[in-house]
């Protein structure tokens, strides 16, 4: 491994020494508590829009709080933070615009 | 002359990295986000299935409810356990990173054997693919052979969508497995290979799943025997981004696939 790469390990590294482990503990405690508050919600006899709504929102707190924290993307220079997250997230929503017109569509026409 | 005149000043040939930090870690990043796109194909494929699909069945009792959430947890608990590793391997505690990797790997194996005993279980109520073999002498009379004939969308999105994130756990342990024990892990990784072979039935998808194992092995004594090295405080931490990505995943697949189709009585 070059220098150029070990500094930058090394710069990573001392990041990382900045995390305070109770945060770590604090992040898992909300993902398990967001868990079974999903679990919950599924017994409430909800109109299934308004529950995957509401599941699907927690679902993306629960991802940002993973990736934030757990894969540290929070404490990357805001170059990576903007290109990966913004590449992904346009895909997904190029994958919603060709997908779901369709199969409503479908669900109008009824199936035969 | 003085002697560091004769060390070449590598910083200035290479060009300082765009993201800021070094390349495994950007690599493993931009696997992940392709990765990121074939789960995302999966639930889509999933959620058009369903919301084009009148009767989308909604069998899953309690009893599957409360296996899933526990699945939930060995998983979530893993991620903090992998965090805490990349933490000690970077304050250089080689004991205890080990030991927080093998409780990472303990808690991926909790969330497999849940996940096999939950497909075993459908899979004998009848909720089952073309491509499974039949078990001989056994007819399926669950409530789940109508859910397979009418609704075949159902078994295929879901057996897809949860069979390709259990072999991301599986390859996630075993990555996991390398990191930690190095070479030890091979002859491991044969028990846990000749054990899932020989014990399941010939009928079980996981009996020809458990090859797998022995592919993993072969490939990882090639590795090891081409480029054997101590792994570093990076090796670990670019391992916990893919392990976190499991983690990740299942985040979505969990109330979609579960929650969303649970039996409300």
């Amino acid at each position: 491994m070059d220098a150029t790469q070990l500094a930058i390990e090394e710069r990573v590294a001392e990041q990382h020494r900045h995390h305070k482990k109770a945060l770590f503990f604090w992040v898992w405690g909300a993902l398990l508590v967001m868990t079974a508050m999903e679990v919950y919600l599924t017994y409430q006899n909800m109109e299934p829009k308004r529950m995957l709504t509401i599941l699907m929102g927690l679902s993306l707190i629960k991802a940002a709080l993973i990736i934030g924290f757990f894969m540290h993307l929070r404490y990357e220079v805001s170059r990576m933070k903007w290109l990966t997250m913004c590449s992904v997230v346009g895909c997904l929503i190029l994958m919603t615009i060709f997908f779901f017109p369709d199969a409503f569509r479908i669900l109008h026409l009824g199936v035969r | 002359m003085a002697e560091s005149a004769l060390v070449p000043d590598v910083s200035s040939v290479y060009e300082p990295s765009l993201f800021g930090t070094y390349s495994k870690k950007i690599g493993m990043w931009l696997f992940l986000l392709s990765d990121s796109l074939t789960f995302g194909a999966l639930l889509y494929a999933y959620s058009y299935g369903r919301i084009s699909t009148p009767n989308w069945p909604t069998p899953f009792h309690s009893q599957s409810i409360v296996n899933a959430t526990i699945m939930t947890a060995f998983l979530l608990t893993s991620s903090l356990t992998m965090v805490l590793a990349v933490r000690a391997s970077v304050d250089g505690n080689q004991k205890l990173q080990r030991l927080f990797l093998l409780a990472t790997m303990a808690c991926g194996v909790g969330f497999l054997i849940l996940h096999a005993r939950e497909w075993t279980s459908l899979i004998a109520e009848g909720l089952t693919l073309p491509g499974f073999p039949a078990a001989p002498g056994h007819k399926a009379a669950g409530e789940f052979v109508d859910v397979a004939k009418n609704v075949p969308q159902f078994p295929a999105t879901f057996f897809g969508l949860t069979g390709m994130h259990m072999l991301h756990v599986t390859l996630g342990v075993i990555y996991l497995g390398v990191i930690a024990l190095r070479r030890k892990f091979i002859p491991i990784l044969l028990v846990c290979w000749l054990a899932a072979w020989l014990g399941t039935p010939a009928s079980s998808p996981f009996h020809s799943g458990a090859h797998v194992l022995l592919l993993a092995a072969i490939t990882i004594s090639i590795i090891l025997w081409l480029k054997p090295k101590l792994y570093d405080s990076a090796d670990v931490e670019v391992a916990g981004l893919y392990w976190h990505f499991v983690d990740l995943v299942w985040m979505f697949i969990f109330p979609l696939v579960y929650l969303m189709s649970a039996k409300i009585l």
